[in-house]
């Protein structure tokens, strides 16, 4: 099976994408062991990542099963997750 | 699962059978390097230290060469000395010999130059050969390997599909009675918090907030922020958003196994499962750190290429690259790209890799043993040179 973005853990709400993702198509995502079906809402760009369903604001942002940051703003499922709306717990270099 | 391997008197098991001739001092390099070139089946370790340094790294020198002579995979050791050095000679020979292994020790000023010493360390390491070459070997479980882990040269595919891959193997492998063992500690800056919920005590977690913190304080005493300008603008384009999640793809390494302890750089863990090492990223001397703490092979993964090996611990490379594989193929041993491409889980590529490790433990050779690229090698010290 060939899928378009990648999460490594079960727990994970963003993926990575694999290509080009681009607004209105429905990508497989592999999660963990097993695949999600997500429809995106914006392009991504290749090593990107995408919300693999709604998240809200001050949510924790999961990969690898860890908390990488924190949602700054309603991220809807399929859309691009980045620094314009995850911030880091942990201070972020090019701001700081 | 086994493999076959040279169980060694101290129990511990050899994935190679080498005579190691190991320079004690950088003033003695060259000759080591001579014998060793010289005598089939055996290999030279050289580095840039030994005199001139603080007591410090003195002991952590002789601590190293001591180490590197009691791994596994050297079955007889020869040191080369100059003679006037400051590592302390004694200590190592009785650390080589107290894991059962014949060793003996030549110096250039004692002998009378670099001609005689070679001459004299030849003969010597030939007969360590002989002896060496009539050890069998005989299968193993998986509780004897000890595994060094390594990521370099990294790109965005690395923390999906190679780092994870280990993750997957090291799991595999601690499940099995093995060992794992984890340096880098400059990878953890920003997810050391993470990390430290890994330790199997209270004790261990708060040695690896103190590694960090030690590593850290080191570089802002030369007015370094190690932390600041992470991520970088490069890796922000990239895709990577936080500290957090650049950190967490360096150490999926480790995998999901509990860390068991803590260890400084070069030390012979005393206990299986993960743990962690002391240890900067720099190949050179990770990989001879790792090779001191008793490692008998190395997962390393490569996102964009690293060529490096190390004389006597094979190192196999792995990477989630797929134009990297095509392209360095003398380099690399094994590609992942399946898990970006999609057409391989995460799973069944850390199962190929644990299936890699258990060939190459019994004889397999790597693309660095194959193309010779095993120079690799220096010891982590962190004082002055004098």
């Amino acid at each position: 099976m060939r899928y378009d973005a990648i999460a490594i853990n079960n727990q994970d709400n963003v993926a990575t994408a694999l290509r080009v993702l681009q607004k209105g198509e429905t990508v497989l995502v592999g999660v963990g062991d097993g695949t999600m079906a997500v429809a995106l809402v914006e392009d991504v760009e290749f090593g990107h990542k995408i919300a693999v369903h709604d998240i809200a604001t001050g949510d924790d942002i999961i990969k690898y099963g860890e908390v990488i940051g924190r949602a700054t703003k309603k991220i809807p499922g399929g859309a691009h997750a980045h620094v314009h709306n995850i911030e880091s717990l942990r201070g972020r270099g090019d701001l700081e | 699962m086994e493999f076959l391997g040279y169980r060694r008197p101290d129990g511990r098991v050899g994935t190679r059978n080498y005579v190691g001739v190991l320079s004690t001092v950088v003033c003695a390099n060259e000759v080591a390097e001579d014998i060793a070139r010289q005598v089939d089946g055996a290999v030279s370790f050289t580095h840039h230290q030994g005199c001139c340094q603080t007591p410090l790294d003195i002991r952590r020198v002789t601590e190293v060469l001591t180490g590197l002579g009691s791994n596994p995979n050297l079955a007889a050791v020869l040191l080369v000395s100059l003679g006037c050095e400051s590592t302390e000679i004694e200590k190592v020979v009785a650390g080589i010999r107290a894991a059962g292994k014949r060793v003996e020790v030549i110096g250039l000023q004692d002998i009378g130059g670099a001609a005689r010493t070679r001459a004299e360390g030849t003969l010597i390491v030939q007969d360590m050969v002989a002896e060496a070459s009539r050890a069998k070997p005989v299968p193993c479980p998986l509780s004897d390997i000890v595994l060094g882990m390594k990521c370099g040269s990294s790109d965005t595919t690395q923390g999906l599909s190679a780092t994870p891959a280990i993750g997957r193997a090291s799991d595999a492998i601690v499940a099995a009675g093995g060992t794992s063992v984890l340096g880098e500690i400059t990878e953890f800056i920003g997810a050391e918090h993470i990390i430290a919920r890994h330790a199997a005590t209270p004790e261990v977690a708060a040695q690896i907030l103190a590694l960090v913190d030690r590593m850290e304080s080191r570089a802002k005493a030369v007015g370094c922020d190690m932390r600041g300008g992470q991520p970088t603008g490069g890796n922000i384009k990239g895709g990577l958003t936080t500290i957090e999640e650049k950190s967490l793809g360096a150490i999926a390494k480790g995998g999901a196994a509990p860390i068991q302890a803590v260890y400084e750089y070069g030390q012979q863990p005393r206990v299986k499962g993960l743990v962690v090492m002391d240890s900067p990223g720099r190949e050179p001397e990770i990989l001879t750190g790792l090779a001191a703490a008793g490692c008998n092979v190395i997962a390393f993964a490569t996102g964009r290429g690293a060529p490096q090996g190390f004389p006597f611990v094979p190192v196999i490379k792995l990477t989630g690259n797929a134009r990297t594989w095509e392209h360095l193929r003398d380099h690399i041993d094994m590609s992942v790209a399946g898990i970006i491409e999609g057409t391989e889980s995460l799973p069944q590529a850390g199962e190929r890799l644990l299936e890699r490790i258990v060939a190459v433990s019994s004889g397999e050779r790597t693309r660095s043993e194959i193309t010779g690229y095993t120079r690799a090698m220096d010891i982590y010290v962190t004082g002055p040179v004098i």
